[in-house]
């Protein structure tokens, strides 16, 4: 029996994935590209989702870390998508006010999010300049950014559709918890 | 003349441009006219899908839903878009999702790497080719969701990907075996963890450098930025000296077939892919 309570059950509704099937053959953790940089491995992730340690999951550095490369997803025995689970990690974790193992990568997300919001599309440059603007690191890839700027690469204003308005309003939909 | 609906999606307007201007010259030349979609939005990755997936979906399902009014293939040549693409099109085919908006999972959605690997387009291909890449030694770079998870893309083989090798030699170029081909650059933190970018991408070119490939090739402009316009910080990470191109699949067959422009996207690499090619005769 799960409990309907648990991080485990809460994670399949979401998913859809089995997190009880897995048997540590640790085979995710193995082929990981940057495991290296993580504080608790793949499998780890797993079996604190079986134990329902969700403070320990949910804070931890490791579902910021993992890059979506879905080695883990392809190689897993038991057909676990877990970088799927990650995912459905992150979003569990930005919603439950538990302080975040990683600071810039979740605000890289909600900057990203809101550039779509307000402009329909990503237009890098205001993306850029947006996420500086809150890790207050004006400095870091600036000669990067001349120099793409030389080769064409970085467009100084974004392009102007249509579409803008309905990206408003699925975004808006969702503040309002009406989607 | 073959008529195929097109997503550039957001990188393609902008750092990754001259993505976005080969795929058109190489269209043009082999008879497919792009109809790009309009008022196309950006499709979500990779944020939505880590924060909200119902939301992520929906961002993806409105341009869907465009593609959807007529009957033609969607080309997308991000394979971030393409992968949340088809994550919906599974959700909506397999799962029965409902959706905002008008889509029922009936496009046929193409990533360009795939796209330009059927059999009919390599037979024209084959035919067109007025400059085959003779002595170019490419490293056929795939990344990680141009093949992962099958489930999504479809690729039977997808620890060791062979479409792009073929289309490669078919444009007269030589492509290496190694073993770093699927392996992931870390994208996706390039503005967060820089630092385990610079390792990840650090490795592959170390990899790339020893196998004495000319340059590499992607389909994916999230590696090829990452992967083109830091080298000398992945060199130093990793102890080494990298002046590797790394060119997009569809510039090498612009090049092959002869396109006028070929000079001009190479223009706009940071790591100047110009030096090699000249050397080899072939610009």
């Amino acid at each position: 029996m799960i409990n309907s309570n648990s991080l485990l059950s809460e994670v399949a509704q979401i998913s859809g994935e089995k997190v009880q099937d897995c048997y540590q053959c640790q085979k995710c953790s193995a082929g990981c590209p940057v495991a290296y940089a993580m504080d608790i491995l793949p499998n780890q992730v797993l079996r604190h989702i079986q134990y329902d340690h969700r403070e320990k999951v949910l804070g931890s550095k490791t579902i910021w870390i993992c890059a979506s490369c879905y080695a883990c997803s392809v190689r897993c025995p038991n057909n676990i998508d877990i970088a799927k689970i990650m995912d459905t990690l992150r979003g569990i974790a930005s919603r439950s006010g538990i302080k975040l193992g990683e600071k810039e990568v979740p605000v890289f997300h909600s900057v990203f999010l809101d550039t779509i919001k307000s402009k329909g599309r990503i237009h890098e440059l205001s993306l850029i300049l947006q996420f500086k603007m809150k890790t207050r690191d004006f400095f870091k890839d600036a000669s990067l950014g001349l120099k793409m700027y030389r080769k064409g690469k970085i467009k100084l204003l974004p392009s102007r559709f249509g579409g803008g308005k309905e990206i408003q309003e699925i975004f808006n939909a969702f503040e309002k918890g009406e989607r | 003349m073959k008529d195929i609906s097109y997503y550039p999606g957001c990188s393609l307007h902008g750092t990754a441009r001259e993505y976005d201007e080969s795929i058109r010259g190489v269209s043009d030349l082999l008879g497919i006219q792009l109809r790009e979609l309009e008022d196309w939005t950006c499709c979500g990755a990779s944020s939505a899908h880590c924060t909200d997936e119902e939301l992520a979906i929906e961002l993806a399902a409105r341009n869907l839903a465009i593609a959807e009014k007529s009957d033609r293939e969607l080309l997308v040549p991000c394979v971030a878009c393409y992968s949340r693409f088809k994550a919906v099109e599974k959700e909506v085919k397999e799962h029965s999702k409902k959706v905002y908006f008008p889509y029922h999972g009936n496009v046929p959605i193409r990533y360009a790497l795939d796209f330009f690997c059927d059999e009919a387009i390599l037979e024209e291909v084959k035919k067109k080719r007025v400059k085959p890449l003779s002595g170019l030694k490419v490293a056929c770079y795939y990344g990680c969701l141009t093949v992962r998870p099958p489930k999504v893309t479809g690729i039977k083989e997808y620890e060791n990907p062979q479409h792009m090798d073929r289309l490669m030699k078919l444009l007269g170029a030589d492509p290496i075996p190694w073993s770093y081909k699927t392996d992931c650059c870390g994208a996706s933190l390039v503005m967060t963890r820089t630092d385990i970018v610079r390792r990840l991408g650090g490795k592959l070119l170390s990899m790339a450098k020893e196998t004495e490939a000319d340059c590499l090739v992607t389909g994916c402009p999230m590696c090829h930025s990452n992967l083109d316009t830091r080298q000398d910080e992945l060199g130093k990470e990793v102890g080494d000296d990298f002046d590797i191109p790394i060119l997009y699949f569809s510039e090498l067959m612009g090049l092959a077939l002869g396109h006028k422009d070929a000079k001009k996207w190479f223009g706009h690499h940071i790591t100047d892919p110009i030096k090699v090619l000249s050397a080899k005769g072939l610009v």
